[in-house]
């Protein structure tokens, strides 16, 4: 693109902007948008939209089109009101080689697939700050398992499933030295390394394990995508920071033309690996999981993983050459193109899988890295999408031979056909878009009926909330020539990328209560009768059941100030929507929220001598209010007692 | 979180008694056993109960295996709410049988949500004891073995 072509885009696109400003519905023209978006009351949405909550470190749920908000599922952070990391239960889920993390930053959701199209089992979504992928599952829409990525930092570039869920993936955004060794920063080019993680994904449980890690050139790595139909058995990551800088990346890691895309062949991986090509390497993380019969989760700690080197290993990686620092990589729903979201560039490159395949087997390289041969460019590129709008980031695709890349510095989703890599439309949105989604844009059967902006910046969008404002979601009607804004909605944290999917999928089969009669939580108390207190030196558990509308027991006598008070509350309704929650005046941590047939622990440490209530925090039937109990803490030896109605 | 107030309460389940009532409305004409009643319930139904059970039940002998298996039943999923000799969340069990007919106990325990909108008697409950009663995830044999406990325990009062 010229430079004055530049310039003008970038003026109309400010134009465009300033604009919205004073006229936000400017692009609404369309009288029929509240209508498509109106799901009347009592009426449900059509698609679910799980969206990464950023910075939050938890997933959204939304119904589509309402752009309705359900639940925010507790994923990598604490979360108070339902006191996920905070029960005893639930702590383990959040452990990892670097003690207790009670937050992380999410990007990516990713459900799980069979045949390349979502089968609704599962969702995975990655923790970027400590490298960790996580497990949703989608029967009971909370988090079943978390499982961090050693001899990585930054785990961006995730986990984007294989289209039978064989793998999820993770990449390095930042290199680092492998293991405690203590090189100076400006050692990088020579010690500091980045990997690319395969984690196998059980098939019937879900479980998940890490297969193996390939060691890969000090770059950064920013996205991944697996291939699927044609491309399936490879996976391609981008890559920025070629130059291997480790100051001022802003400039010192834009400055060459071209970084690379790694093409993966994981099938032949998987041959390596069964060859034994694969070293035990030194590399320490923990897999933490719910078992599901005794209702707590299990932390397990690891210390080797099996590492390739592409050195050792032929045919394993290319590097495609690709401009400039791109960001997303995005396979078509046939698998053949791969396009790049050249976020420096101003074209879009798309990658020919068939070219790919015959420029390796003519052995046509330009060079090559660390042993990964780079293919060339020219020989590779199946199109360039020109005047994409500014920053292309992010693509997906529709039914009907389209691709949608969302232009970040230009605020707008550019619409290009495959094959003419033509813009045959676009779309202004509001402001600094990051992804885009369309449903089931990243599969082998996308539906062609909306796609979703995910904005970081809102400005003038809402009623104003002081310095700190939300960032959205946009809701846009592609079933017509035309794309169409229907609606703005708020988002949980940063929205990074989102995933949608029909809602019969999931409202066929889900879990409405957990079955009293599976729990084998050691500390259940079965029925109201087995309900007590019981003393270990100056440790008491107390054994509490919760049902409408009250504890038992809910009087209890003989705490002393400096116990460990663990109570340990049963929910024992069996009906769908009755929760009940559990709090106690001065408690240090959080509520309980405990579901009907579940079991959840929480510390209490009374520091001083007083009467404490207790009462359910989640209000229940018409005697919620009644729904309490008194704790009475002694300094004076008072004999342990307890009871329910006496 | 503040109490809804009393009245509201009753206000909301008349409101949603006079909407379900609405629904079936029967046709005078028809002289048969479906012919229901200004609730909307046919005579078997205001005897025994909405749900599952639409016939008489054949009750033989008491089986003291299912009694068994029903107190344990009991135990952990009623108890809760329901003491034998006392009312406590809900009304005593004791004489349940002498209330009630083992159709409409059965109906009661696996339908209750339907029973607690449409039938009169389950209303008044709602309305003196105001917790509903809820459906505990048992199945029809978890039922009748629940009904063989409050025969037997029935028995075990009169004795």
């Amino acid at each position: 693109m010229k430079k004055s072509s530049v310039l003008l885009l970038f003026t109309a696109s400010l134009l465009l902007t300033w604009y919205g400003c004073g006229n936000s519905n400017s692009s609404l023209d369309t009288g029929d948008a509240a209508a498509k978006v109106y799901v009347k009351p009592g009426s449900q949405d059509e698609f679910y939209g799980f969206m990464s909550g950023g910075f939050s470190g938890q997933v959204s749920v939304y119904g589509l089109p309402s752009g309705r908000l359900f639940k925010v599922i507790s994923v990598f952070s604490q979360n108070p009101e339902t006191g996920y990391g905070y029960s005893e239960e639930t702590k383990p889920m959040l452990n990892t080689s670097h003690g207790f993390i009670p937050w992380d930053d999410a990007h990516h959701p990713s459900l799980s697939q069979t045949d390349g199209v979502a089968d609704g089992k599962w969702i995975f979504i990655n923790g970027n700050n400590t490298p960790r992928i996580a497990r949703i599952d989608l029967k009971e829409f909370e988090t079943a398992e978390i499982i961090e990525i050693p001899n990585s930092a930054g785990n961006h570039g995730s986990p984007f499933t294989t289209e039978n869920s064989e793998y999820v993936v993770a990449s390095t955004r930042f290199s680092v030295p492998f293991g405690d060794a203590d090189p100076s920063i400006s050692t990088y080019k020579e010690n500091f390394h980045g990997t690319i993680s395969f984690i196998k994904v059980d098939k019937e449980t879900g479980r998940m394990n890490l297969a193996f890690q390939i060691m890969m050139p000090g770059f950064h790595y920013d996205l991944a995508r697996s291939g699927k139909a044609a491309s399936h058995g490879w996976a391609f990551f981008t890559s920025y920071n070629s130059e291997q800088a480790n100051t001022l990346l802003e400039i010192n890691a834009s400055k060459n033309d071209k970084d690379f895309i790694a093409a993966v062949n994981w099938k032949l991986a998987e041959e390596y690996v069964a060859k034994g090509k694969a070293k035990d390497f030194p590399g320490t993380y923990y897999h933490n999981y719910m078992d599901h019969s005794t209702q707590s989760a299990v932390s397990q700690k690891i210390t080797t993983v099996k590492m390739l080197d592409p050195k050792d290993c032929p045919g394993l990686i290319y590097f495609l050459p690709t401009p400039k620092s791109p960001h997303g990589v995005d396979v078509d729903p046939s698998g053949e193109y791969i396009a790049a979201g050249g976020k420096l560039a101003s074209l879009i490159p798309v990658h020919s899988f068939s070219k790919i395949q015959a420029a390796i087997e003519n052995k046509s390289f330009e060079g090559e890295v660390n042993g990964i041969p780079v293919l060339k460019y020219d020989q590779i590129i199946a199109g360039e999408v020109k005047d994409p709008g500014l920053g292309p980031l992010h693509t997906e695709f529709d039914d009907k031979g389209y691709g949608y890349t969302s232009a970040f510095i230009s605020s707008e989703v550019v619409k290009w056909k495959i094959g003419t890599w033509e813009v045959v439309d676009r779309i202004p949105v509001y402001y600094s878009i990051g992804h885009l989604m369309v449903m089931g844009g990243d599969t082998r059967k996308p539906d062609g009926k909306y796609l979703v902006a995910l904005n970081k910046i809102t400005k003038d969008r809402y009623l104003p909330t002081g310095p700190a404002l939300t960032q959205s979601a946009q809701l846009i009607d592609i079933s017509g020539d035309k794309m169409k804004l229907l609606l703005d909605f708020p988002t949980i944290g940063e929205p990074h990328y989102a995933q949608g999917i029909k809602a019969e999928l999931l409202t066929k089969d889900f879990m409405k209560v957990y079955p009293i009669e599976k729990n084998k939580h050691p500390y259940i108390t079965r029925s109201e009768k087995d309900s007590r207190v019981e003393r270990e030196g100056n440790t008491v558990h107390v054994y509490m059941t919760a049902s409408r509308s009250h504890f038992s027991p809910d009087n209890i006598e003989g705490i002393k100030p400096g116990d460990k008070v663990y109570f340990h509350v049963t929910n024992l309704e069996q009906d769908w929507d009755v929760p009940h929650g559990f709090a106690v005046k001065g408690m240090n941590n959080s509520e309980l929220l405990i579901m009907p047939g579940e079991t959840r622990t929480i510390l209490w440490e009374p520091k001083t001598q007083g009467i404490f209530p207790f009462y359910c925090s989640d209000f229940c039937s018409a005697l919620h209010q009644e729904m309490q109990g008194y704790i009475r803490v002694s300094k004076s030896n008072i004999p342990l007692s307890f009871g329910t109605g006496k | 979180m503040k109490k809804l107030p009393l009245l509201t309460l009753l206000a909301l389940a008349f409101l949603l008694s006079a909407c379900s009532d609405k629904k079936d409305t029967p046709d005078p004409a028809a002289e048969n056993p479906n012919k229901t009643n200004e609730f909307g319930l046919t005579e078997f139904e205001m005897e025994n109960g909405v749900g599952p059970v639409k016939t008489k039940l054949s009750l033989g002998e008491i089986d003291m295996m299912k009694v068994k298996d029903g107190e344990k039943i009991f135990t952990e999923k009623c108890s809760a709410c329901h003491k034998l000799d006392e009312r406590y969340v809900g009304p005593a069990q004791a004489d349940l049988l002498s209330r009630r007919s083992p159709e409409y106990v059965v109906n009661m325990i696996l339908n209750p949500e339907e029973m607690l909108q449409k039938h009169p008697e389950a209303k008044k409950m709602l309305a003196e004891y105001m917790t509903p009663m809820p459906f505990q995830n048992v199945t029809m044999e978890d039922a009748l073995k629940l009904l063989d406990y409050f025969r037997h325990t029935a028995s075990q009062t009169k004795k």
